[in-house]
């Protein structure tokens, strides 16, 4: 697929109001989005609740479906549904972790993961929904293993963040773990074949990495790049070997590709890779940013271009932009003004 | 907590006097957007603001003990910004992280939402600078910091009028 200059635009297709406070994180439920299935979001705030969206088939508006609530007791930072759609884990301010499942059209908490000495920022399942990874400002990444019954066992607590642990992400294909934080740094971590899982690399400053907190990563379809980005205004593409990975070669190492710099002036707190190829970007100046592979450079080596941008997307921070999972290219950003707002990509005609 | 003050004889300064503001003038659209100006947030600051603002260690608001200046506080209103530099009273003092939250919670109350406030340490007065201005300026630790009800409390109590 091919991406001109000015041939596309960004249609803002609806505000969902709802949460009374800042609203940090949002997922699209993967199962959802077909097309005899409606899209279905989850999203998170300040206010101490969770949020479930539905679009209605007939008219495409969005409306709340239910609403989490009275379970944790701090801001909700991090919501992601498993694989199958059928579980939701939230991470909260409150130190837990709740597992959150759809009996019969009610959301009902099967299990509340305890462990962390204090906030959990971040939440991940892996690829086919065995295992769960959460982290906190205590510096830890738990790895958590689904056990039959709604059971989680925490199966291994990883040590190496020298500060609070922002994000964690599994790779979209293999059970290799990702994990960012605010001594900024990136943290690759796989299992060694006997059950224990060790660092097995450390993308830093040294190594081309960021020099302030990272925020957030996400992966490309193929799972042989991954973009980061941080506090020092700076979007970063890495690449590795992944046929080497799917040898079973876990430490195929990942190296710095480019950078993007100039794009956003506060904090970027957000970016989510397409699977067309697409990264969305949201940041502290209230903006999005689109990027795509340039073809132009190739002498150089791959490069990154900017697609398109949105001055003003929200009225205040925007903390999290993920693409849904239907055919359109929807995208929904949440933000502290409150609010979500669902945009469509769409090809000018 | 603090046992014992790390700063016990601070250097008392003397309030500043304030220019006066003209009132604004009353446009024809009483819903347009009132750009704030310099001088209104040294307003806000000064004679609401950094007035009542105390130290958590002495009685003496922060203005009075020279942890914060007018030429430490730059506005730009047509991009929304504010930007406040204090100076922490001794070089190690630790409680800077508080003052620094102080100043960001008021600011955050006071203020359009659609400002953006940066708070930072005057350059070379912290041993620790650059950890106090990553900390004030992360704000999920700061919204974090903000559920913890023993530092509300005291963010309060640096907060609340003097009634001098």
């Amino acid at each position: 697929m091919d991406f001109y200059d000015g041939n596309m635009e960004l249609k803002e297709i609806q505000t969902l109001e709802g949460h009374t406070d800042r609203v940090w994180s949002l997922a699209w439920n993967p199962a959802t989005g077909t097309s005899d299935i409606p899209p279905v979001l989850a999203s998170c705030s300040g206010d101490k609740t969770v949020r479930i969206w539905e679009q209605t088939p007939s008219n495409r508006l969005w409306h709340c479906k239910a609403v989490l609530e009275e379970t944790h007791t701090r801001t909700v930072r991090s919501c992601a549904w498993s694989p199958s759609g059928k579980l939701l884990a939230t991470g909260s301010f409150d130190a837990t972790t709740a597992i959150w499942e759809n009996i019969g059209g009610d959301f009902e908490c099967v299990a509340t993961l305890e462990g962390h000495e204090n906030e959990v920022k971040s939440v991940s399942w892996n690829a086919s929904g065995s295992l769960l990874a959460t982290c906190s400002r205590d510096k830890t990444v738990w790895i958590w293993e689904v056990m039959p019954g709604n059971e989680f066992e925490c199966v291994s607590v990883l040590q190496g963040h020298t500060q609070d642990v922002k994000m964690v992400k599994w790779h979209p294909t293999m059970d290799v773990l990702f994990s960012c934080s605010y001594d900024n740094t990136v943290k690759v971590w796989a299992e060694d074949g006997t059950g224990d899982w060790h660092c097995v690399q450390t993308l830093g400053e040294s190594n081309n990495g960021h020099s302030s907190t990272v925020w957030a990563l996400s992966f490309n379809a193929e799972g042989d790049r991954m973009v980061t980005c941080s506090d020092d205004l700076t979007i970063k593409i890495w690449e590795t070997d992944v046929g080497r990975m799917e040898l079973g070669d876990d430490h195929a190492p990942w190296n710095h590709l480019c950078t993007l710099s100039g794009y956003h002036d506060r904090t970027i707190f957000s970016v989510h890779w397409s699977r067309e190829g697409i990264i969305a970007s949201g940041a502290a100046d209230d903006g999005l940013r689109f990027f795509v592979e340039s073809k132009d450079g190739l002498v150089d080596g791959p490069l990154y271009k900017l697609l398109l941008k949105r001055e003003k997307a929200h009225n205040m921070d925007i903390n999290s932009v993920q693409w849904g999972p239907g055919e359109t290219r929807q995208l929904a950003s949440t933000s502290d003004d409150g609010t979500i707002k669902i945009w469509e990509l769409a090809s000018l005609t | 907590m603090v046992s014992g003050l790390i700063n016990a004889n601070p250097v008392i300064y003397e309030k500043k006097e304030r220019r006066v503001r003209s009132s604004p003038t009353v446009g024809d659209d009483e819903y347009a957007a009132e750009p704030i100006d310099q001088l209104e947030v040294f307003d806000i600051l000064f004679n609401f603001f950094f007035k009542d603002i105390k130290d958590p260690e002495h009685p003496y608001s922060l203005e009075e003990l020279k942890v914060i200046t007018e030429d430490a506080i730059e506005v730009d209103d047509k991009h929304s910004y504010v930007r406040v530099t204090f100076t922490p009273t001794v070089e190690h003092c630790s409680m800077a992280t508080v003052i620094g939250l102080c100043l960001r919670v008021k600011l955050m109350r006071s203020l359009p939402q659609r400002y953006k406030v940066d708070i930072k340490v005057a350059p070379g007065t912290h041993a620790t600078e650059a950890a106090v201005n990553k900390q004030l300026n992360d704000k999920e630790r700061v919204a974090a910091a903000l559920e913890n009800p023993n530092l509300v409390d005291m963010v309060d109590e640096c907060l609340a009028p003097s009634y001098a």
